[in-house]
């Protein structure tokens, strides 16, 4: 039990004052970032077919989202979901106006990227040690300045990099992660170039005490329009850790088409928050996104089919089923 | 519906009480299963052992109505009652009050509907008429000093109606605080409210009735519970329903959920670093019990994260 000592109020005193505030500070407009196709396909079992992705990106497209992550240029040996990343990349009907980022770990894989034709990238730092090492193989300043590389190759070529820190919730094996250690790397990747800094609950722990905390100390570091949550719902929580969210000034939200991907770290529990259940809160509130919440649940029940496994979207079970 | 509520007193002591509603209404009820008595007592007898200070029992509605709750009687005399907790049972008219405290009920609770058609088709009256049946049960519950609590279903959207206009829940809330009951539960019953629509509701209610009487009982059928129990809170509501492993599907939208689940609100309402006096992890106990008996998934995704992680 995390005692909220933080804000020197009762926790129920502090949620109601960031509601109380919350009326006027909700934004207007939020943008969705859909990883389904990167993130959500890379930690689902089954190999998906290449056309199987591209057509998923094109209805994804077609359902309005501003923001499609594409696909990964790391080594096929490490992620083989991921080998047919060129040929994603050059068979997407790229929509106008619509954003396709893409995974570039280093150097080698951003220069391949570019080569693909990406427009966009996006490169993963952690807040933990243990995790960085894991993942990566490398600690988190060794990957910092990988990642300085990239950042400097993309200014050249004026490609945007988008930079996700993970484990800022909690890390599966380091236990807590202090906020504090998440902005300065949050700061490092902003102030290297990243457009956007996504903060990621990798394995889905954080509550909405912890989120508040966690945008408290990151922001003094990083604007918060600068800022973006990808929030997992192993727990259940993702979308009040959303709302929480918005409620301190954040406008852009990561998740993922019918919540594809579960988390390797807790087999068989889910992993990304679902983009339907996501839509379908922000629209409740008022909240525009330009997405087509029909069509994205039309790709969603395509991807499942193909995938052969159940939505994971409470709003695509609810809604098929009336 | 029927589920867990959470009491805070958030000026002074920030106490969270949880209170668990194992079933009620469309709970339980919902369960396609036909649960055996032995293993009902047994799940209550659990769940009084985590700490939760209220514990929905059972239904008194006539035995053709809801077969499921056809051994309420047997259920309310064997169960072993916590000295900490409150055992209420449902009770739609005076029938069924007689029946319960015959039983040996301390606590019954009455279910109004803030839509008309709801109403008609559920209890086969009008709201109007239903008040006049909540009245008498609620007026001899007081001569026997048997505390009642009411319930709104449609708070936020009717399977029928569609929206409802926050007016109209708020004066049916009114109607049973007046009437005597000490609390008043807001059900959204298809779970399609989101916090801009609770903030609303709970905006006109709280107009007519203190926040320290109501409480929410939030579907999660399109995975907005927490948010608006979230919500909720932050509006100063105090008591929060819910229902271990998320029992109770949604009769309106086959194959969907529906009660939020005790184990993944307290997860949250622990996180935040409000006391609950409840034990979670013999509430997952609990829930993994149930489940087993009745052959199911847990809808708990703590409880689904907590039994495969290493």
């Amino acid at each position: 039990v995390r005692v909220f000592s933080f804000f020197n109020v009762s926790p129920v005193q502090w949620l109601v004052q960031v509601g109380a505030s919350a009326g006027k500070a909700l934004p207007q407009r939020v943008k969705i970032v859909e990883v389904g196709p990167r993130d959500g396909l890379q930690n689902e079992k089954t190999l998906v077919p290449t056309e199987v992705k591209i057509h998923l990106i094109d209805m994804l497209s077609e359902a309005g989202l501003p923001v499609i992550e594409a696909t990964s240029f790391v080594s096929p040996e490490w992620v083989p979901q991921m080998a047919d990343q060129v040929e994603v990349m050059k068979g997407i009907n790229r929509r106008p106006g619509v954003s396709y980022p893409v995974l570039t770990p280093n150097l080698k894989g951003f220069q391949a990227a570019v080569k693909a034709g990406a427009a966009e990238v996006a490169i993963f730092g952690a807040a933990s040690e243990l995790f960085s090492k894991k993942n990566i193989n490398c600690s988190v300043d060794e990957s910092l300045q990988r990642f300085e590389e990239v950042t400097k190759a993309a200014k050249e070529a004026g490609v945007r990099v988008r930079g996700y820190v993970s484990c800022v919730l909690g890390c599966p094996y380091e236990g807590q992660v202090s906020p504090d250690k998440v902005a300065q790397v949050a700061k490092r990747l902003y102030s290297m170039g990243c457009y956007e800094i996504s903060l990621g609950d990798t394995i889905g722990v954080g509550t909405p005490g912890g989120m508040a905390e966690l945008l408290e100390a990151v922001s003094r570091e990083v604007p918060v329009d600068a800022l973006a949550v990808h929030c997992h719902d192993t727990y259940g929580q993702a979308l009040a850790n959303i709302l929480i969210a918005l409620q301190m000034g954040i406008s852009v939200v990561d998740s993922s088409v019918a919540g594809l991907g579960g988390c390797p770290y807790a087999q068989g529990a889910s992993g990304n928050v679902a983009t339907e259940d996501v839509v379908y809160m922000l629209h409740g509130l008022g909240i525009q996104t330009g997405v087509d919440l029909p069509k994205l649940m039309d790709a969603g029940a395509f991807i499942c089919r193909s995938l052969n496994r159940k939505t994971s979207s409470k709003v695509a079970q609810a809604t098929c089923k009336l | 519906m029927g589920n867990v509520p959470t009491s805070v007193k958030h000026c002074l002591s920030y106490e969270q009480l949880i209170q668990d509603y194992p079933w009620l209404g469309s709970r339980l009820q919902e369960e396609k299963e036909m649960v055996p008595t032995r293993v009902k007592i047994q799940l209550i007898n659990m769940l009084s052992e985590t700490g939760l200070p209220v514990i929905e029992a059972t239904s008194f509605v006539s035995s053709k109505w809801v077969p499921q709750m056809a051994d309420h009687t047997e259920v309310l005399q064997a169960i072993h009652r916590s000295s900490h907790a409150r055992y209420p049972v449902l009770t739609p008219n005076m029938h069924g009050f007689q029946d319960a405290v015959a039983a040996g009920a301390t606590e019954v609770a009455v279910f109004g509907s803030a839509s008309e058609t709801f109403s008609q088709k559920n209890i086969n009256c009008s709201i109007d008429d239903s008040m006049l049946k909540f009245e008498e049960v609620i007026c001899t519950a007081k001569q026997q000093q048997i505390p009642v609590r009411g319930y709104v279903s449609c708070a936020l959207g009717c399977p029928y109606e569609g929206p409802i206009e926050p007016t109209k829940v708020a004066e049916v809330v009114k109607r049973l605080y007046e009437l005597g009951c000490y609390e008043v539960s807001l059900g959204d019953t298809i779970g399609v409210g989101t916090p801009g629509s609770m903030a609303k509701m709970l905006h006109y209610v709280m107009e007519e009735v203190p926040s320290s009487a109501l409480a929410v009982h939030c579907h999660d059928t399109y995975g907005q519970a927490l948010a608006n129990i979230l919500t909720a809170l932050q509006m100063g509501i105090c008591a929060v329903d819910s229902s271990v492993a998320g029992l109770g599907g949604c009769p309106y939208a086959q194959g969907a959920s529906g009660n939020v689940s005790t184990e993944d609100v307290l997860y949250m309402l622990h996180g935040m670093g409000i006391k609950t006096g409840v034990d979670l992890s013999k509430v997952i106990e609990a829930g993994d019990f149930i489940c087993k008996a009745l052959n199911r998934k847990t809808n708990s995704k703590v409880a689904q994260a907590r039994s495969k992680s290493s």
